[in-house]
């Protein structure tokens, strides 16, 4: 796969490192975070990305999409990691459009997919239950009930789960797993906001004999295991890539706070424990680059490795962000620890990031399983 | 591409031909061949594999064809590189006139220095060595003393090298001399080349932790070496002493990696395995499929990923500087560092897994593999000295490439 860009993925990273720094810079997250506003995004900022096509890149171009692919939306990703872009994206566009894609029948991705390239709805993917990433053996279940289904459960740490339009809800339904597609407003969903320590919004919901129709039902009845495990890989993935925005960003700018610090007489950046630390982290990224980019290309190319590279870059990325996170706190010294300097958001961003679809862990177990030990 | 299809039908049949069957067979470091005129083949078909390639010019496959190199371009060499690999050849010959001296004579040599020395070192029949260490200079490398003095027709030569590998097999060597005492230190030096077939030089062996003899002390009294041997001019010595410096970090950066150096390739049909693994597999067992040993099974994961991601960014790097048509990218910087550290990391993985089977010294009671191991590991602790060493490297990075202030 190839390590470069093409030129399309470049255009597409440009616009999105203008749309950043122009549009959605730090101090945007920090106006988002002080406004209180629940939603944690600014819904004319995301009008914006749709607007320039950002929400249907994973979308075919018969449902009003570009089509561009898993790389292209990566890209974008990763400028937006940089600044700590807050927006529905990573769960509309990616998680729930990847599901419908892949798992839809004509009807509903005429009419979901439509609706998320032009920027009209957003969705959350309800699957965690628990306080670690465990996608396997599920508890939330889907009874059938003559054409309808009845679903119980409690999920947790659902992304962007507080206000979204629709909520896709994976459910045990006796032999597999099957996915269903709620309106949030429906009867027998119980919301609760946990406002978390990145200042994103996530959910806990509770289904209580929520009805839903067979219309509703997403793919096969017991027939998404699959499916889910190919579209996490992708979520994995781009995730990966936000955070690898992140990494960079945290560490130019604390290579710039080594340039102009000056204590004992000198720049900080002359001290040599701080320099060697520095060139570690350096050539640490360096690898987190390339575990990126492959991981991104593998879907597009149809590689035979996408799980090993999605595991392969979650945790290393996950790994190197903390460490990057962590040291560039500790370089700053105090100012590094207040609320008025940025760099603190990319730590607490950092930590949150990691549990998406599994930690650091999770990942390198994963690794190790496909690799035969 | 069809063009490339043929030269790989015929690269093919000309391997097929010529590459005789016991040079297809796994080799242990004592067959490495690296020429000379003090070779020795421990078995004939070396002999012949060697002339073969140098006579095709394919022991440097890329280097220009009218000083005896292979004139290939980068995807013909990939493609030999890739038929070599797929008979499992053995390197034909390796130097350090391969590594390091012909890359650099390459661009700062003149013709009649290129002339007279790289077909030489293509078939083998100079072997070279390098003479920058002194006692006194080893990571301030630019403060070395051993001096060249000019007698018109020729240099005198007086002083001492260390830790100059190989120096008592080798027929020339490369060296860093004085040759402007008033000169600021890094002004004052020139690049030359001595025959080391002279009384005035001579060598006695140093003996390493690993129990070989591999390097020496190198004295020089009263050495001559022609004018003409001076490469990049007069006190203009250290720009190749950098250069043939990157060329020797990155050779040292890549080893350890062999064929993981090309990546994982698209659509490869082979489940992925782990070769630590499944060795360590052997000694500690498992349960239901994982490692019996959850904590060595966590230090092979990372050390796993690591490789792959290390494969990946020495191909990325690979692309990125093929598509910008520049010299080495922001990434190679980080190799000769993350290279070697990651190789001596692999072999106390291997320590651990063995337990005490890897403790040996010699004798009949442990597998010949289990004492080479042992053997490799104390050897691996240099990987990140010799060349630079680790702290040099970040030091390099810290300035270079992240321009951190002095
Ligand atoms: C197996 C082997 C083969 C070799 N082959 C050759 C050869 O063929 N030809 C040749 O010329 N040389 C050769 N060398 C020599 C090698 O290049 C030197 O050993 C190396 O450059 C380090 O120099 P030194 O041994 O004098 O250590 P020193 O420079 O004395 O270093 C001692 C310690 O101090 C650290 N240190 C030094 N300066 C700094 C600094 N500025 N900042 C932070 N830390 C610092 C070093 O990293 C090291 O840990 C070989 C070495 C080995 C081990």
């Amino acid at each position: 796969m190839s390590l470069v860009l093409n030129e399309e993925q470049s255009y597409l990273k440009d616009t999105a490192r203008d749309f950043a720094k122009n549009k959605t810079p730090v101090s945007h997250f920090r106006s988002v975070r002080d406004s209180e506003n629940p939603e944690c995004f600014d819904r004319e900022i995301w009008k914006e990305m749709a607007s320039l096509g950002w929400s249907g890149i994973l979308i075919p171009e018969e449902y009003g999409g570009s089509d561009f692919g898993v790389a292209g939306i990566g890209v974008i990703f990763e400028e937006l990691g940089r600044t700590l872009t807050p927006s529905p994206m990573f769960s509309t566009a990616v998680v729930c459009a990847s599901l419908i894609k892949e798992a839809g029948n004509e009807d509903q991705k005429k009419d979901y997919l439509t609706k998320i390239a032009s920027g009209d709805i957003t969705l959350a993917f309800a699957l965690e239950e628990s306080s670690r990433h465990s996608p396997a053996n599920l508890e939330t279940t889907a009874k059938k009930d003559g054409d309808s289904y009845l679903i119980n459960g409690q999920k947790t740490f659902v992304l962007d789960g507080g206000f979204a339009d629709f909520l896709i809800i994976a459910a045990a339904t006796g032999k597999g797993t099957s996915l269903f597609i709620a309106n949030k407003d429906a009867r027998g969903i119980d919301i609760k906001v946990t406002p978390m320590v990145d200042s994103r919004n996530a959910a806990n919901i509770t289904f209580k004999d929520l009805k839903l129709s067979t219309s509703d039902l997403i793919g096969d009845e017991n027939g998404s295991d699959q499916i889910i495990e190919e579209v996490l890989d992708i979520s994995r993935s781009v995730i990966s890539a936000e955070m690898f925005g992140g990494i960079q960003e945290a560490f130019d700018v604390t290579l710039n706070y080594l340039k102009e610090r000056d204590q004992f007489g000198a720049k900080i950046g002359s001290f040599q424990a701080l320099q060697h630390r520095a060139a570690i982290m350096f050539s640490e990224i360096e690898l987190c680059k390339s575990c990126v980019l492959e991981s991104l290309t593998s879907f597009d190319e149809s590689s035979n490795d996408i799980p090993r590279l999605a595991s392969l870059a979650k945790a290393k990325i996950g790994e190197v962000f903390h460490l990057v996170s962590n040291e560039a706190v500790q370089m700053h010294g105090g100012i590094g620890v207040t609320d008025e300097y940025d760099i603190g958001f990319y730590l607490k961003r950092a930590r949150v990031a990691e549990q998406i679809f599994g930690n650091v862990q999770f990942h390198k177990d994963r690794y190790a399983e496909l690799t035969g030990y | 591409m069809s063009d490339l299809n043929a030269f790989r039908n015929e690269t093919r049949d000309w391997l097929e031909a010529n590459c005789p069957e016991s040079m297809r067979t796994p080799m242990s470091q004592g067959d490495v061949v690296w020429g000379g005129r003090k070779v020795e083949f421990k078995d004939p078909d070396q002999k012949v594999w060697m002339d073969r390639m140098g006579e095709k010019g394919w022991t440097c496959p890329t280097w220009p064809k009218e000083y005896g190199g292979g004139g290939l371009n980068f995807e013909e060499n990939k493609v030999l590189q890739e038929e070599l690999m797929r008979i499992k050849a053995r390197p034909a010959l390796n130097s350090f006139g391969i590594w390091m001296l012909g890359p650099a004579l390459l661009e700062y040599g003149t013709e009649e220095q290129k002339m007279e020395h790289i077909p030489k070192i293509v078939r083998g029949e100079i072997r070279w060595c390098q003479g920058y260490s002194e006692p006194g200079s080893g990571s301030d490398l630019a403060s070395l003393k051993t001096k060249a003095e000019d007698q018109g027709e020729e240099y005198l030569i007086n002083g001492q090298k260390v830790w100059t590998s190989y120096a008592d097999e080798c027929d020339m060597i490369f060296t860093l001399v004085r040759t402007g005492p008033l000169e600021p230190k890094h002004e004052g030096i020139s690049f030359l080349l001595i025959d080391m077939d002279q009384e005035g030089v001579t060598t006695k062996p140093i003996k390493l932790i690993s129990g070989k003899s591999p390097f020496c002390e190198t004295f020089f009294d009263n050495a001559t070496a022609p004018k003409e041997n001076l490469v990049g001019g007069l006190n203009k010595g250290w720009s190749v002493a950098k250069r043939l410096l990157q060329f020797e970090r990155n050779m040292i950066a890549g080893m350890g990696f062999g064929s993981a150096a090309s990546g994982s390739s698209k659509k490869s049909d082979t489940k992925p395995t782990s070769g630590l693994a499944t060795m360590a597999k052997r000694y500690v067992g498992e349960k239901e499929d994982k490692l019996n040993d959850s904590g060595l099974r966590n230090k092979i994961i990372d050390h796993d990923m690591n490789s792959q991601a290390f494969a990946l960014t020495l191909r990325r790097a690979a692309e990125e500087s093929k598509k910008s048509n520049q010299g080495p990218s922001a990434a190679s910087s980080i190799f000769k560092y993350y290279g070697t550290e990651h190789n001596k990391l692999r072999y106390e993985i291997m320590l651990e897994a063995m337990g005490t089977k890897a403790l040996g010294w010699d004798g009949a009671e442990f597998g010949p593999e289990e004492l080479a191991i042992t053997r490799e590991w104390l050897r691996t602790k240099a990987n990140s000295i010799e060349g630079g060493t680790s702290e040099v490297q970040l030091n390099v990075i810290s300035k270079r490439v992240l321009e951190l202030p002095q």
